[in-house]
């Protein structure tokens, strides 16, 4: 059961990540990621990660994907520009990294295995996965918590400063 | 736990390649913007699922961490792709060769 689950939303991860790259209009590469959003979210899931398959939801679909498709429709796009000339070579590349991973998986099969079913302790569920990520993250993650805010704040700030009119206009 | 993690890994790397694969062959900012979130999904994946396989929450901790420089980076990146827009009226990659010569 848990494998079929897997296997479903690993298929519909990956065909609707091909559509991403593929499709010409940015509108439907847009609406095939949010399909991906909420499969990763139903992964999350089932890893018992339900904290996080909640905030994948609100902030990916719900905040990122609506800024692009509100720039997707603010910019009104008209000329048709798919591929770039370096096809060939970028499908290549994409190939050869995929082989890469596919093998050093595979040569660490064993090993990896091995530690894994030997350290393999099932999450404490006496508390919820929110209760525990708060907890870790207020004591032990206090300071990488803080640069995360200043990150925020930063680009907030940038995001102003760029799209502030007379920064990037052209000098006529 | 019936899924092997390895599963899991050689799925993150199925979903990376093909977000690399989208950054160099596309032309639009836009859709070169979304793999780089495909990139960061993919490596999420990963983290989520040597947290639940290990037994240790700090993995789900750093894919929030990873979530909140995916939303800066998409604040910033789409801040520019105006500021392009409005420079030249196009987010054609190819229109935009200054530093190269």
């Amino acid at each position: 059961m848990e494998t079929f689950v897997f296997f479903y939303f690993a298929s519909i991860i990956v065909v609707t990540a091909g559509f991403v790259v593929a499709l010409k209009n940015p509108v439907y590469s847009a609406l095939a990621l949010l399909v991906m959003f909420f499969h990763v979210a139903g992964l999350f899931v089932t890893l018992h990660a339900e904290f996080l398959a909640i905030i994948q939801i609100l902030v990916y679909a719900g905040a990122i994907l609506v800024l692009y498709l509100f720039v997707v429709m603010l910019l009104n796009l008209k000329r048709e520009e798919h591929f770039h000339g370096q096809f060939i070579v970028g499908l290549f590349l994409g190939c050869v990294l995929f082989a890469e991973a596919v093998l050093l998986v595979l040569k660490g099969e064993t090993t990896l295995g091995g530690n894994l079913s030997a350290s393999a302790a099932p999450l404490e569920l006496t508390r919820g996965n929110t209760e525990s990520i708060g907890e870790l993250l207020y004591s032990t993650y206090l300071f990488p918590f803080e640069v995360a805010s200043l990150i925020l704040l930063v680009a907030m700030v940038g995001a102003v400063i760029l799209t502030k009119k007379g920064i990037l206009e052209a000098k006529s | 736990m019936d899924v092997p993690v390895s599963y899991y890994v050689v799925l993150s790397g199925i979903v990376f390649s093909i977000g690399l694969v989208g950054v160099l062959i596309r032309r639009n900012i836009i859709i070169i913007l979304l793999s780089v979130e495909l990139m960061l999904n993919a490596t999420n994946i990963n983290f989520v699922a040597f947290s639940s396989y290990l037994g240790n929450l700090s993995g789900q901790v750093f894919v929030f961490f990873a979530l909140t420089v995916a939303a800066a980076e998409v604040a910033v990146g789409l801040a520019i792709i105006i500021a392009l827009y409005r420079h030249s009226a196009s987010i054609n990659i190819d229109d935009f060769r200054l530093l190269k010569w």
